[in-house]
């Protein structure tokens, strides 16, 4: 017996699209290695340039993320979150456009350099100056 | 060169950097709020597909070696300055879950284990975790409306810190309470990576 409140609505039904499916089915990309969940994508092309829409292997999703990171950077992490994607999804899509020169990555400080004094100190000034 | 503003996103000057914390502790101590203190977004929460190679149990041999398990991950941003980024990860509450954070923790800069006295046990596999990876952390005791305030000293012997480890108490509704703790961590990484650049004279 299927009651009312069994059946799935809206966003509770999922999305209509599968995710994969915007990757067209890949779960990796070639310089996916690379990009870290809190690696910070920026959008090469200005506000108002259509480089990026004249790019007719771009899926809506594409352009959503270069849209995105045209106001600012934004972590992989954010960009997963925002568009209501799974991370595995972001990294393909985002190494889709740092191959066509969309966007550029800045990744995160490798863990072997991370107690920088500098960084931590200006770190602290931020948090305190909240 | 100097270039007049525009509205027009001028290249920033230097390579923005982000830098991540993470928060853990048992499931319902307060890891989502204290994030949500201090994030200048909602907290938000995305899905990860996080390897189980650092998973400590016996695999029976042959079994395919890698495996990949999603996780839901709620996370925060602070913008600290034109050019550096704090994001605040909270790790998911259920212990068993803990081996599948190695890739989080990787890179992280320091960690708040979040306690409540009433739990304590709660938050030994975090403790654990990060003193075992030599991740700087500190220890935050969430006084919940009710649960008898503990003197940190108290909570330092019942979990076996390190004399280094700081144990601070805090109230991880509050904005400026979740920022000392904040601040008390990377204090700590700082202080942490001092000593580990000095080693001691043998």
């Amino acid at each position: 017996m299927t009651s009312e409140s069994d059946r799935w609505y809206d966003d509770a039904a999922g999305p209509v699209v599968r995710p994969y499916a915007m990757t067209r089915g890949r779960t990796s990309h070639a310089a996916d290695a690379k990009i870290d969940l809190i690696a910070l994508v920026v959008t090469r092309h200005e506000i108002g340039d259509d480089a990026a829409l004249d790019d007719h292997s771009l899926s809506p999703e594409h352009l959503d993320i270069v849209e995105r990171c045209q106001l600012q950077a934004l972590s992989v992490a954010e960009l997963a979150a925002d568009l209501d994607l799974p991370v595995g999804v972001v990294r393909v899509l985002v190494g889709d456009l740092l191959e066509g020169s969309h966007v550029q990555i800045h990744k995160p400080v490798p863990p072997a350099e991370l107690p920088d004094e500098s960084i931590l100190r200006e770190v602290i000034a931020g948090l305190r100056a909240l | 060169m100097a270039f007049a503003r525009s509205d027009r996103r001028t290249p920033p000057a230097a390579e923005p950097v982000a830098l991540k914390l993470l928060v853990a502790g048992g499931f319902g101590v307060g890891k989502t709020t204290l994030v949500g203190a201090v994030s200048e977004i909602r907290p938000l929460r995305t899905e990860e597909a996080l390897s189980e190679l650092g998973r400590p149990v016996d695999d029976t041999e042959g079994v395919e070696s890698k495996r990949t398990t999603t996780v839901a991950m709620d996370f925060g941003r602070i913008t600290l300055n034109e050019n550096l980024v704090l994001y605040l990860f909270g790790t998911p509450g259920q212990d068993r879950f803990w081996f599948l954070w190695d890739e989080l923790a990787q890179g992280a800069l320091g960690a708040v284990v979040l306690a409540d006295t009433r739990r304590l046990e709660d938050c030994f596999a975090a403790v654990d975790y990060f003193e075992r990876r030599g991740i700087p952390f500190t220890v935050a005791v969430n006084c919940f409306d009710g649960a008898r305030v503990h003197d940190p000293e108290n909570v330092r012997d019942a979990l076996d810190l390190d004399e280094g480890v700081p144990v601070v108490l805090c109230d991880a509704r509050d904005r400026d309470s979740a920022k000392t703790v904040l601040i008390a961590v990377v204090e700590h990484a700082a202080k942490v990576a001092e000593d580990r650049r000095q080693p001691a004279a043998t």
